[in-house]
């Protein structure tokens, strides 16, 4: 791993998916998956969870998941950088589990920590009608993977409604990125280099 | 914020200050005060505490006082409010503020000082004083209370001095105790109520002070920090502000250092004092009632406010009032129209500049109302009127555009380039069709049409012309100029222009008369002189050219009539008429002195000026010429005197130094000789103008004139005038080179005008690139080409009815001579009558015609979109014309066209010229200069990373690109590796040999180039159908991407209505759909395939191996023979005990294999559930990649035969040692693709088994199923049940939607999908068919595809009228199902059977094709792709379901409530049973076949398939030794011999009846050796099935030591190339 030429680069991510805030919904849990290149592999971690159900606090209109995220990629190519896809489920009205809302975001490249708020939607029906219908029989639309809304192919046909939003916090950390040609960090970031690295 | 000690510097220095002030004022209490004093001098902390503990008493009172009111919760705060409440002024907010704020404001006074924040100066001594205030009445307070109960309060705050909080607590608790403790108490306290309040404050405060320090909030401090109302400051300012700004003036000045405070507070103090002496009264006079003492403390704090504040009234200042004051101040421009003449000096009438002929460029519009304002705004300025011009509007900029970008330029184009910008040259690609057509072309309503109007046709001269003619023309033609100019009038404008530049040279003359004219003005007059001679030069000669013109119209006409006369005939009506206009003597001949005089004085002025000029040149010349002379003199005077010195010592030296050459002495100048000057000028107006008097001669051309008749003309002319009028013309219009249309034609006229009067419109499909108009002129029938005219391609704006017509010159150069009058063409010709002075015309005229184009109904112009590129012809016209317009054609070049402008003074106004000036605008405009070059996008090499050469170069980059391509080979690619290096060379390889394949043909595989030829269509017609897939991949629909649910219609409403009624636990469960599994999130090993063999039928059963041919042998029933009687039993033959058979299934599948346990008998029962996992190719579990998954799942069903195998006799006792083998029996192959679209297969399957089986017979215990036999009889063969699913059940891939076109009738295909649409509806599982998709992806209706088909002659010859053998002939083929049925039933239809095509479901395969045939009174199926056939009650038929039925005429679907054939009727002419596409209310409309008349079988080459089995042969036995790799492979020539000479007879027998017949022989022959082999019928298409099919019969698996292999092929060809190839494949295993 110490060579001077890698072949690969890696992409530690952790971090956690904070908190969601969805005014109107309650006891929510959500899922999370990474969705990635064709040159990207996980090394380690998982790639997808769910989360418990939480509730909102007294007084308090978020809803804190704090579940955790670990998962190191390794790839060869930043094409298809990594994204999280969550998607948050919940009872409605008669306590049908029903999704709540779909989202993405890419991981951060930069290393370091870094706070995402996603900005959350669900897909609409097709009519009133089937949204009555899809209301009374708590069958709503949902995207058949929700792997979709990580990419933009199809998406062209879909009407969607934004619902909230769920913060995630990643702290990044990159290795062999820059021997590989791909220099994410800004100059002014880019940490002081004592002389023994050079 | 200062450091603590300062704070505390500070804090006593106010302390001592306040003493000071205190002691001054107090004689009564000084003894007291300072005693209290210096003891919080001595140390402060005491002191401090002292205070709080002190505090206790006071602060109990005041509690006990207010808590009546109060509640206890909010004690804190409400006791300030207390404090607040009574003032009720600006000063509540003292305490307020003082408290949050508190270290600030005790450290702030310095720190905060030199800030000039409005607030703070003004609030400190609010603070201040109040805080003085206070300590002023808690020092009282506390003097009060120690009066009372001093020494016991000493006491207390000694006992406990430690800790601050503590004290703070014991208050608290003490707090409690007091609320209704003694009420008695306040009666006595309650005088000095506030005031203690205050002490309290104050002692808190100093706590608090000391706290911060410390820096801790005390719990109330923080309690009150959130929950007091900060009241905003400003309302405690602002009366201050007003009421005392001198204080403030001194306190800002005192502010500054600490030192001056003193004086400031001092300030303060008495000011206090006077309070005091208030509060003190009031103090004193302890028995006051509460109330009172409040108001007197309100009083007291308001009388101390009201230093501050004055409330008064808004100012108000009376409307009016302001106006007139605004009036004073403020200038509003009017908005009306200023009158001219105060916009110019007095008495100056403005003067138009356009009105005297000049072109004045056109303003920018500015808004009238605007203008005004700014025209009043300047003359309320002083010089207002310089702004004007001359013409009493604004002097303003012709053009206020700035041509040039006030951008800076990005980089310099003089530089070199930027390497990135540099053009690289792309060749350009000329599309073949897309330039041609106008784009949009395709849908019907973007039509464009192109009007071409031919009005008419006018020679001005014509071979036919007469002489006569020929004047006459001329003279019309004169006519037209003289019309022209006189319409123009370009004389007058100059003339006009003259005057109006004298004047204006007269007028600044005027304006400066007596003052030296400055630069400027000098300069323009001299400019304005240049131009006034210009202008007269060129008026000059427009008036010479008027005059020329009037001259030569007069002289023709003369000769006219002169040719009239001499030849006594007419033959133009051309008239002239001179009108003579008289004029007013006096008047014209004052104008022309006038005139004169004026040109005479501007040429004198003019040579006065150039005879000054020269003799200025002439003196300064003269001069130099002067100087050179002086000094020519004074060196020869030296010279002189310097030969006189030296003449003596150098005579001979006379170097003649000459000051250089000796200029010519000039000569003076000419004095001009002004009188010459009016000659000349009198002279030349002579010569070109009217003479004053003359009237004005007006000349009137008139064809009113008689022509002379026919009857009375001359020969010559008679026959001239014959051959005219038998001369007719007509005028083609050629479109792009093509000839579109033709005008009649027309006879010419003795005037020689044609008129066409025609339009055609033309529909125009591709881009115009050229409209020609040719000129055709015969006699009869024979027209020639006369002339060819181009008229420019109009350009989109030019529509019809707004376009002018045009008029196009044309001329022909072609020679014509006439013997008659006619003067010819090209042909010299003379007016005289010797004959002299001869000229030559040529055929010219005008065509009058007008192109443009047309408007729609709806006023749409029909032009294409101007912006389309169009063909070069079209665009150079466009950018010719502005160039063009003003004759300067050839200035082609810009910067040329710039000079020329220039020298050729073009007026920038004119508007003829404003195309032009554009243009030089743009070359001459400033710094932007216009690049050479044109990019579309101007920024992407910028953003290339990497160039693209080293795009194509790199592997890597390759390797990314065909990825994402989705070439097949890349598609799955997982991780390109980063680095070039990586990528090793061999990964294209695959990719390029593929490419490279597709032009070459790879005749190894493939028997012949035609066949191979076919496997490569096959492979395109694949791809296709996968890129066609791929593409309809990327295309998503709504329920791609959104799983929705229906809307419930009514009946699945009540259906689930239904259900809640329903039983929870049925006696008769359904099947739960088991749940669907989406494929995305599959992984290896997450799908398994199950298979349940149930059980077996039939199979064939050993035969016991005799040295000698068993007698009974015939009566054993060989399972391949047809419609068998009844069987003897042959159980005698095997020794008692052995069973007749052990058969066991193996499935193999993707390289696993499993295998049942070993069952007995010939219709065993396993019931044995076998899991095989299944993965995916690359691990892809999208639907698309398992729908094209080709691995098949074979189910073998194999005999387990043990062979003793001990050596030795005597071990038989203890030893048992057997070898197992296994003897292929036959064979299932359902592939994997079907299984995942039926999602299970369950059923009854026949066992595809070889014709012959050698060692095996078709054995049947008789009895035992006595009752199940005589159905069972109707089918022949071995069958297996099975049931085969997939787990976890995957949802299929939808098949593609894509709309294919179609050549069918719009009608027909609305109303098969009707049909299909309504069939899926009422039978969802019955499929339906009416349209199917060819080869060439177009829909066509089904039943063209039904036509009688003759199959190949020889195989009638073979075998006449025999289904069964065309059946299995078709086998060989390749196609699928469909395909096959559809030829089948074709065949079948040629043969006179009455045959339909089956569309149902079938198991495996699902939805197929069979055939149905009716003979003999009854129904035969047929299964096109096995060549078997079933009867309509064939249990085992494989077909489950039947949806249509189909042929030629006609489809019908089936609406019986049975689908399956045993229980249906095939009558399809009951509408009740068979619903027809085609009925009585959608008739069939004909449709013709698509199939060919009769297909032609091509003679297969014998010599080739030969070639073909021995190669098959040679890589069997390969094979089969790389299959036993452990072992040796012996083959047994003397068997393959005779196996091969076997083979054709089964070829010839279909595998029947010969098969007993041989293995007798084979027998006979290898009566030693134990046989299992088999025969194997496959069709050829490639080589690999065939070793596949023999790979998995397991022959080869043959363990024992001395077996031997025989292996023979045969293939049989067919007409058409169809082979049929059999392989025969057998192991002899020696019997001792």
């Amino acid at each position: 791993m110490t060579s001077n030429n890698p072949a690969v680069f890696l992409l530690m991510i952790n971090g956690q998916i904070e908190a969601a805030d969805f005014p109107e919904y309650d006891d929510l849990y959500c899922k999370y998956s990474f969705v990635y290149g064709h040159d990207w592999a996980p090394t380690s971690g998982l790639e997808e969870g769910i989360s418990q159900i939480t509730s909102k606090g007294r007084g308090s209109q978020s809803l804190v998941w704090n579940f955790p995220l670990d998962i190191t990629f390794k790839s060869t190519n930043p094409f298809g950088w990594p994204q999280i896809v969550v998607s948050v489920y919940g009872p409605d009205t008669f306590g049908n589990d029903i999704v709540r809302g779909y989202g993405a975001v890419h991981i951060p490249f930069t290393p370091g920590k870094h706070t995402r708020t996603i900005p959350m939607f669900v897909p609409e029906s097709t009519s009133r009608l089937q949204k009555l219908t899809s209301w009374l029989m708590g069958r709503r639309p949902e995207f058949t993977d929700p792997k979709v809304v990580a990419q933009g192919e199809g998406r062209e046909v879909t009407r969607v409604r934004s619902q909230g939003c769920v913060t995630l916090q990643f702290n990044i950390v990159t290795k062999d990125m820059k021997k590989l040609g791909y220099d994410t960090t800004s100059i002014e970031h880019s940490p002081e280099r004592t002389p023994q690295q050079l | 914020m200062s450091s603590p000690s300062n704070v505390r510097e500070k804090m006593r220095k106010k302390r001592r200050e306040l003493q000071e002030s205190l002691g001054r004022v107090r004689d009564d209490k000084q003894a007291l005060v300072p005693s209290d004093w210096d003891l919080s001098r001595d140390s402060e902390h005491t002191a401090v505490e002292e205070l709080a503990g002190g505090e206790e008493d006071p602060g109990e009172t005041l509690r006990r006082s207010v808590m009546a009111k109060r509640m206890k919760k909010k004690k804190k705060l409400l006791k300030e409010r207390t404090v607040e409440s009574p003032p009720d002024e600006e000063v509540t907010a003292v305490p307020e503020r003082d408290r949050p704020d508190d270290d600030e404001d005790d450290d702030g006074q310095p720190v905060r000082s030199p800030r000039d924040l409005p607030p703070r100066p003004v609030m400190r001594p609010g603070s201040s004083q109040s805080e003085a205030s206070m300590r002023q009445r808690m020092t009282e307070k506390l003097r009060a209370a120690k009066s009372k109960a001093a020494s016991l309060l000493e006491q207390e705050s000694i006992i406990e001095p430690a800790s601050r909080l503590q004290s703070l607590r014991d208050r608290e608790t003490l707090t409690r105790f007091d609320r209704d403790t003694d009420p008695d108490l306040r009666a006595d306290e309650d005088s000095s109520f506030t005031a203690r309040l205050k002490f309290r404050d104050v002692a808190r405060r100093a706590t608090k002070d000391i706290r911060t320090e410390a820096g801790l909030p005390t719990a109330e401090e923080a309690y009150n920090f959130f929950t007091f109302n900060f009241d905003p400051e400003p309302q405690q300012q602002r009366p201050r502000k007003k009421r005392r700004p001198g204080r403030r003036e001194t306190e800002e000045g005192g502010e500054g250092e600490s030192g001056e405070e003193d004086g400031e507070d001092e300030e303060e103090g008495e000011e206090e004092r006077e309070c005091e002496g208030e509060e003190e009264s009031e103090a004193r006079d302890e028995d006051a009632p509460l109330v009172r003492d409040e108001e007197e403390d309100l009083f007291i704090i308001d009388q101390s406010a009201q230093d501050f504040l004055e409330v008064r009234r808004a100012e108000y200042m009376d409307y009016s009032r302001r106006l007139q004051r605004e009036r004073e101040t403020l200038f509003v421009p009017s908005m009306r129209t200023v009158p001219a003449s105060s916009k110019l000096a007095e008495n100056v009438r403005p003067r138009y500049l356009e009105e005297e002929g000049l072109y004045v460029g056109e303003r920018p519009h500015v808004c009238l109302t605007n203008q005004n304002i700014l025209e009043n705004r300047i003359l309320k300025q002083g010089e207002g009127r310089k702004w004007f011009g001359d013409d009493g509007r604004i002097l303003a900029l012709p053009d206020p555009i700035k041509e040039s970008s006030s951008r800076p330029p990005l980089f310099h184009l003089e530089d070199e380039l930027d390497p990135a910008l540099q053009t690289a040259y792309r060749k350009a690609l000329k599309s073949k069709h897309v330039n041609l057509y106008i784009s949009g072309m395709g849908d019907p309503q973007s039509d464009y049409q192109l009007d071409v109007d031919v009005s008419g046709l006018i020679f001005s001269h014509h071979p036919l012309f007469s002489r006569e003619h020929v004047l006459a023309a001329r003279l019309a033609q004169l006519y037209d100029q003289h019309l022209t100019r006189q319409h123009k009038s370009i004389t007058r404008l100059l003339t006009d222009k003259l005057n109006g530049l004298r004047n204006t040279i007269h007028n600044m003359l005027e304006l400066h008369r007596g003052e030296a004219l400055s630069q400027v003005t000098q300069q323009r007059m001299a400019e304005y002189k240049q131009e006034v001679r210009h202008t007269r030069q060129l008026r000059d000669v427009e008036q010479e050219k008027d005059r020329a013109l009037l001259k030569s119209i007069i002289r023709v006409w003369k000769e006219l009539k002169a040719l009239r006369d001499f030849q006594r005939f007419t033959n133009t009506p051309f008239k002239l008429f001179v009108r003579r206009e008289k004029v007013e003597r006096e008047q014209d001949e004052q104008e022309y002195e006038n005139d004169i005089v004026a040109e005479v004085e501007e040429l004198q002025a003019e040579t006065e000026e150039d005879y000054q000029k020269k003799m200025s040149e002439y003196r300064r010349q003269h001069e130099q010429w002067k100087s050179w002379k002086r000094k020519q003199k004074v060196l020869k005077k030296k010279q002189k005197k310097k030969r006189q010195q030296e003449e003596e010592e150098e005579e001979d030296e006379e170097s003649e130094e000459e000051l250089g050459e000796e200029p010519e002495k000039p000569d003076p100048p000419e004095k001009p000789d002004m009188g010459s000057l009016e000659e000349q000028v009198r002279e030349k107006a002579a010569r070109i103008r009217r003479k004053p008097g003359e009237p004005v001669l007006i000349p009137e051309l008139t064809v009113s004139g008689p022509v002379t008749p026919n009857e009375q003309c001359p020969r010559a002319e008679f026959a001239r005038r014959e051959d005219v009028s038998k001369r007719a013309l007509f005028i083609k219009v050629l479109y792009n080179d093509k000839e579109v249309s033709r005008t009649d034609s027309r006879a010419l006229n003795m005037d020689f005008r044609v008129h066409f009067g025609q339009i055609f419109n033309l529909k125009i499909v591709n881009w115009p690139e050229s409209i020609k108009l040719q000129v055709f002129e015969g006699v009869g029938s024979s027209f020639t080409l006369l002339v060819e005219v181009c008229v420019p391609v109009p350009e989109s704006s030019v529509l019809t009815g707004s376009a002018a017509s045009e008029e196009m010159e044309f001329s022909s150069n072609q020679r014509v001579t006439f013997n008659h009058e006619g003067v010819g063409s090209g042909v010299p010709f003379s007016f005289e009558a010797d004959g002299t002075s001869t000229q030559t015309l040529l055929t010219s005229g005008k065509l009058s015609c007008c192109v443009s184009w047309a408007v729609g109904e709806d006023d749409v112009p029909l032009a294409p979109p101007s912006s389309q590129p169009a063909g070069g012809m079209y665009s150079g016209i466009g950018q010719m014309d502005a160039i063009a317009c003003i004759g300067a054609s050839s200035l082609n070049d810009r910067k040329k066209l710039g000079k020329w402008a220039a020298e050729s003074r073009l007026d920038p106004n004119d508007p003829n010229n404003t195309s032009i000036m554009q243009l030089l605008s743009v070359v001459s405009g400033g710094d932007v200069a216009v690049p050479e070059y044109f990019r579309l996008e101007q920024l992407q090499e910028e953003f290339n990373f990497v160039s693209d050469e080293e795009l194509q170069r790199s592997r890597r980059f390759r390797l990314l690109r065909l990825r994402s391509q989705e070439v097949a080979e890349f598609r799955h690619f997982k991780c390109v590796p980063s680095m070039e290096r990586e990528i090793s060379q061999n990964v294209f390889q695959d990719y390029e040999k593929r490419l490279k394949d597709g032009e070459i043909i790879d005749t190894k595989e493939h028997i012949d180039s035609h066949r191979a030829l076919v496997a490569k269509y096959l492979q395109k017609v694949r791809e296709s159908v996968i890129n066609r897939s791929l593409i309809a991949k990327h295309h998503f629909i709504l329920s791609d991407v959104v799983s929705e649910d229906e809307v419930p219609s009514i009946g699945v409403l009540g259906w689930n209505l239904f259900k809640l009624a329903e039983p929870k636990r049925p006696l008769k469960p359904h099947r739960k759909e088991r749940k669907k599994v989406t494929a995305q999130n599959l992984s290896d090993g997450d799908i398994r395939l199950l298979v349940n063999i149930i059980r077996g039928y039939d199979i064939p059963v050993r035969r016991h191996y005799a040295s000698k041919p068993p007698v009974s042998a015939k009566s054993g029933r060989s399972f391949t023979e047809p419609f068998t009687g009844p069987v003897s039993s042959q159980g005698s033959e095997w020794p008692f005990g052995q069973p007749l058979i052990r058969p066991f299934v193996e499935v193999s599948f993707q390289r696993s294999v499993l295998q049942t346990s070993t069952a007995e008998g010939p219709n065993p029962c396993w019931n044995e559930e076998i899991v095989l996992p299944f993965s995916a190719p690359n691990g892809d579990y999208s639907s698309t990649s398992l729908q094209s998954v080709r691995d098949e799942v074979f189910i073998n069903v194999f005999d387990e035969v043990l062979c003793d195998v001990v050596e030795d006799e005597r071990e038989r006792g203890n030893t048992i040692h057997t070898r197992i083998e296994r003897h292929w029996l036959g064979s299932i192959k359902i592939p994997f693709s079907t299984i995942y679209l039926q999602s299970r297969i369950d059923g009854t399957f026949k066992v595809s088994t070889p014709p012959v089986l050698l060692g095996y017979s078709k054995e049947r215990s008789l009895g035992s199923e006595g009752g199940y036999d005589t159905i069972r009889s109707l089918s022949e063969g071995t069958f297996l049940s099975l049931f085969i699913t997939i787990e976890p059940q995957l949802v299929p891939g939808d098949t593609i939607r894509e709309k294919f076109d179609s050549q069918e009738v719009e009608r027909l295909l609305i109303a098969s999908e009707v049909f299909e649409k309504e069939a899926s509806r009422h039978f969802p599982d019955r499929p339906c068919l009416s349209t199917v998709i060819d080869i060439n992806g177009k829909t066509v209706f089904a039943t063209r595809f039904i036509r009688p088909l003759n199959p190949p002659q020889e195989l009638l010859d073979a075998f006449p009228n025999s289904p069964q053998e065309t059946a299995q002939f078709l086998t060989l083929l390749a196609g699928d199902e469909e395909e096959h049925a559809v030829l089948l039933c074709n065949y079948f239809l040629s043969m006179g059977k009455r045959a339909w095509l089956i569309i149902g479901s079938a198991i495996p395969e699902g939805p197929t094709a069979y055939v149905l045939t009716y003979e003999q009174n009854r129904y035969l199926i047929w299964n096109p792709s096995t060549g078997q056939h079933y009867g309509q009650y064939d249990i085992f038929c494989p077909l489950q379901a039947i949806g249509c039925l189909i042929n030629s005429d006609n489809v019908w679907f089936n609406i019986q409530p049975y689908a399956a054939p045993v229980r249906m009727s095939f009558d399809v002419s009951k509408p009740k049973l068979w619903k027809p596409f085609f009925s009585r209310s959608f008739p069939d409309p004909g449709l013709s076949s698509v199939q060919p008349e009769a297909l032609v079988y091509r003679h297969t080459d014998k010599a080739a398939a030969v070639e073909l089995q021995d190669r098959i042969e040679k890589v069997l036995r390969e094979k089969i030794m790389d299959w036993r790799p452990r072992r040796p492979t012996r083959w047994n020539r003397y068997c393959i011999s005779t196996l091969r000479q076997f083979l054709p007879k089964l070829e010839l027998s279909g595998g029947r009846e010969v098969a007993e017949e041989h293995r007798l022989e084979l027998q006979s022959l290898l009566g030693e050796y134990r046989i299992s082999g088999f025969p194997l019928h496959l069709p050829f298409s490639e080589i690999r099935p065939i070793i596949e099919a023999v790979h998995s019969t397991g022959v080869h698996k043959a363990e024992a030591p001395n077996v031997e292999f025989a292996l023979a092929v045969h293939v049989h060809p067919y007409p058409g190339n169809m082979l049929s190839v059999w392989v025969y494949i057998a192991s002899l295993l020696s019997a001792h």
